[in-house]
């Protein structure tokens, strides 16, 4: 079954008739994603790819978008895909200023639940389903289908992660990239209730980093929520104390954020640390075959 | 982006926030003429430096006369002051601020920050002013007040009053300090700020609300929008090599090992130092080259890294996904042809076409160590370290 994104998911490509989205539309085409067609205000009723260009999401019919929007214009484009009913957005943008990000994530909560958007990113890798779907800008190949849940913020590590997992003969059900922005569309626990959720998935790898307070309450839900075995490894473990952000940042999140105090609270929580980047495969594997 | 005190106030002023009188000065004799204009019998001449804590570090000194406006300018103007927030080089003084000395009743704290956990803006006051709010937050957390601007809306003046009867104000000063805050509001949401802080806001001995100290930090992402903030940055108060390397697309943090880093994405660099540690060494730098890594970038980065006297070994990590491992090899090599570098060099090729990719090092005439994992990327780089110790 996968998470967020299928073989049956209807894609479009937000900015695709630009450079950047044009080559990575043919990319993901490659893999066999069903990439219905794109969206370029202005150039609708063209083909672009063999494929339609609209000038708005809502004459697309798409479930599932991918954003290849400058960083100016991706917030609006990312209210855009919200409002014309798209489920899975996932913005690659880089950049996006953080006060846009307030007003994207305030307007998505106009929506019920169940028609709310999941936005991935922006400042992400994407998402794949491997051997059905990928809506991101990953190497495909370096992903074999398979059975983990990975959610990762940083894209290069998350490309090791998959490459030493399958060195291992291990694969990965759905890989996420929540992005590695402050404000980021969805955070770690939004994905561990999916994949808890999820058929296919049978453990849970998450690939987290210093810094904000997301790690820890990814921590405090699986604690809570998650039956199935999570698997955590936390980049920055000797990175010195980062350069001061502010006074007042501090205090507001008062939850742990270094990386000693994150492994300290994902382990409480029950969670299996990686102790070192070059093990995450390895000790997905001891996880798995205690199953 | 951090900007100083003198010019965050004069952005606050444009918002309703009050402030004392002041004048920016750039000589000994400029402060004094400063201190003429602004009139009165007392001054406070203020190093403008990229920190707080200045006071602490002798960079505030109360002045009763001219000649000591004008003592206290020589003293500061080209010294390096090290505060709790500058790092062991400290930071020097260009720039100097006199101001009117203001009587003071009493001193509270005011902040606006970003909260990641509720993804809003969050005010942050305590009645407890003049100590950074992590002494606060030690010693005093109780008469911290917090209060969440709903985005849709943006902050309301009950909020603000709120927060003014909480500090405990009088009614005399509740509407001046709630029109502070809401200016403090105003100017963070429209110059796209990240931070903004007033520490110590102060009552003062007629119940006006003065911001005594400010500071204002930007987000980097909105540059672009806000042109007459971007126009304030002070290169002289950031580290010479970390602008050099954000001014050429390259994301640099110096470090004090000995092992420079050339790494994509930052949490890869980061996985990396965590290896580098891990094998006995101790990395000279967080280095991400990002994506699409070009000669031209290596050439960059090289400069960069080799540069730096600490460097002792260079390890290159790059995992290549849609910027494929034989043009990453083309582009090391290529900029090799174009700069020499000391130091001995590990590379680590993983992803698309890696075969490819070292195919071209080997073929190359350039000299270096291969590794095909992170690990061993790790342990060759401190491995070349110790062979060059036992030379």
């Amino acid at each position: 079954m996968a998470i967020l994104i299928n073989k049956e998911s209807k894609i479009i490509v937000q900015g695709f008739t630009g450079k950047i989205g044009s080559f990575h539309a043919e990319e993901m085409i490659a893999y066999g994603t069903n990439v219905v067609g794109g969206v370029t205000p202005g150039k609708g009723g063209q083909k672009h790819l063999d494929r339609p260009v609209f000038n708005t999401v809502k004459e697309t019919g798409a479930d599932c978008s991918i954003l290849f929007v400058p960083p100016a214009f991706a917030a609006d484009s990312a209210m855009e895909a919200a409002d014309a009913g798209i489920k899975t957005l996932v913005a690659i943008t880089d950049g996006i200023p953080a006060h846009d990000m307030i007003k994207v994530k305030r307007y998505m909560r106009r929506y019920k639940n169940e028609e709310r958007m999941t936005m991935v990113g922006p400042n992400c890798a994407g998402v794949i389903s491997p051997g059905k779907c990928m809506l991101g800008i990953m190497p495909g190949h370096i992903y074999k289908e398979g059975n983990v849940g990975v959610i990762g913020r940083s894209g290069t590590l998350g490309y090791e992660a998959a490459e030493q997992m399958k060195n291992l003969g291990i694969g990965i059900s759905t890989s996420v990239g929540i992005g590695g922005d402050p404000i980021n569309g969805s955070a770690f626990k939004d994905h561990l209730e999916k994949f808890e959720h999820d058929d296919d998935t049978k453990v849970i790898l998450m690939i987290g980093e210093i810094g904000g307070p997301q790690e820890a309450e990814a921590a405090e839900y699986a604690k809570h929520n998650v039956s199935k075995p999570v698997i955590a490894y936390i980049a920055g473990l000797t990175a010195p104390k980062g350069k001061r952000m502010g006074h007042a940042g501090a205090i507001v999140s008062s939850k742990g954020e270094s990386a000693a105090d994150k492994v300290e609270i994902l382990e409480a929580a029950g969670i299996t640390i990686a102790k070192n980047p070059s093990v995450i495969g390895d000790t997905v594997a001891s996880v798995l075959k205690s199953l | 982006m951090n900007i100083h005190e003198y010019q965050a106030k004069e952005i606050l002023t444009k918002f309703g926030v009050a402030i004392p009188k002041g004048g920016i000065a750039y000589s000994p004799e400029n402060a004094k003429d400063k201190a003429t204009e602004l009139g009165g019998d007392m001054w406070v001449v203020k190093a403008q430096i990229h920190s707080g804590a200045r006071g602490k570090a002798g960079g505030i000194i109360v002045c009763k006369s001219h000649q000591e406006v004008l003592d206290a300018a020589n003293t500061l103007l080209g010294k390096t002051l090290v505060t709790n927030q500058t790092g062991p080089g400290g930071l020097t003084v260009q720039r100097i601020y006199v101001e009117e000395a203001s009587d003071i009743k009493k001193e509270y704290y005011l902040g606006l920050v970003f909260d990641r956990s509720t993804e809003s803006i969050m005010v942050v006051a305590s009645s407890e002013g003049g100590m950074s709010i992590e002494e606060i937050a030690k010693e005093k957390p109780e008469s911290i007040i917090r209060a969440k601007v709903e985005a849709a809306v943006g902050m309301q003046s009950f909020q603000a009053r709120e927060i003014a009867f909480a500090l405990g104000l009088e009614a005399k000063a509740i509407s001046r300090c709630a029109s502070a805050i809401l200016g403090c509001y105003k100017a963070f949401t429209t110059s796209d700020a990240t931070m903004v802080e007033i520490n110590p806001l102060v009552l003062t001995g007629d119940d006006h609300i003065l911001a005594l100290d400010c500071k204002m930090s930007f987000d980097d992402n909105a540059l672009y929008r806000i042109p007459q903030i971007a126009e304030l940055r002070d290169k002289t108060q950031e580290d010479s090599k970390e602008t050099y390397a954000h001014d050429r697309g390259l994301n640099y943090i110096a470090l004090d090992g000995d092992i420079g880093n050339i790494i994509n994405g930052a949490g890869l660099a980061m996985a990396s130092m965590d290896m580098i540690q891990l094998a006995g060494g101790k990395p000279a730098n967080f280095l991400d080259v990002g994506g699409g890594a070009t000669p031209e970038k290596f050439v960059k980065a090289f400069k960069l890294i080799s540069s730096d006297p600490k460097v002792k070994v260079i390890l290159i990590n790059i995992f290549a996904g849609i910027n494929r491992c034989d043009w990453v090899a083309q582009g090391i090599v290529d900029a090799l042809a174009q700069i020499t570098i000391e130091q001995p060099l590990v590379i680590r090729l993983a992803g698309t076409n890696v075969d490819e990719g070292m195919k071209i090092l080997k073929d190359s005439n350039i000299d270096y160590i291969e590794a095909s994992t992170l690990e061993e990327a790790a342990n060759n780089a401190v491995k070349a370290l110790k062979d060059l110790e036992n030379k």
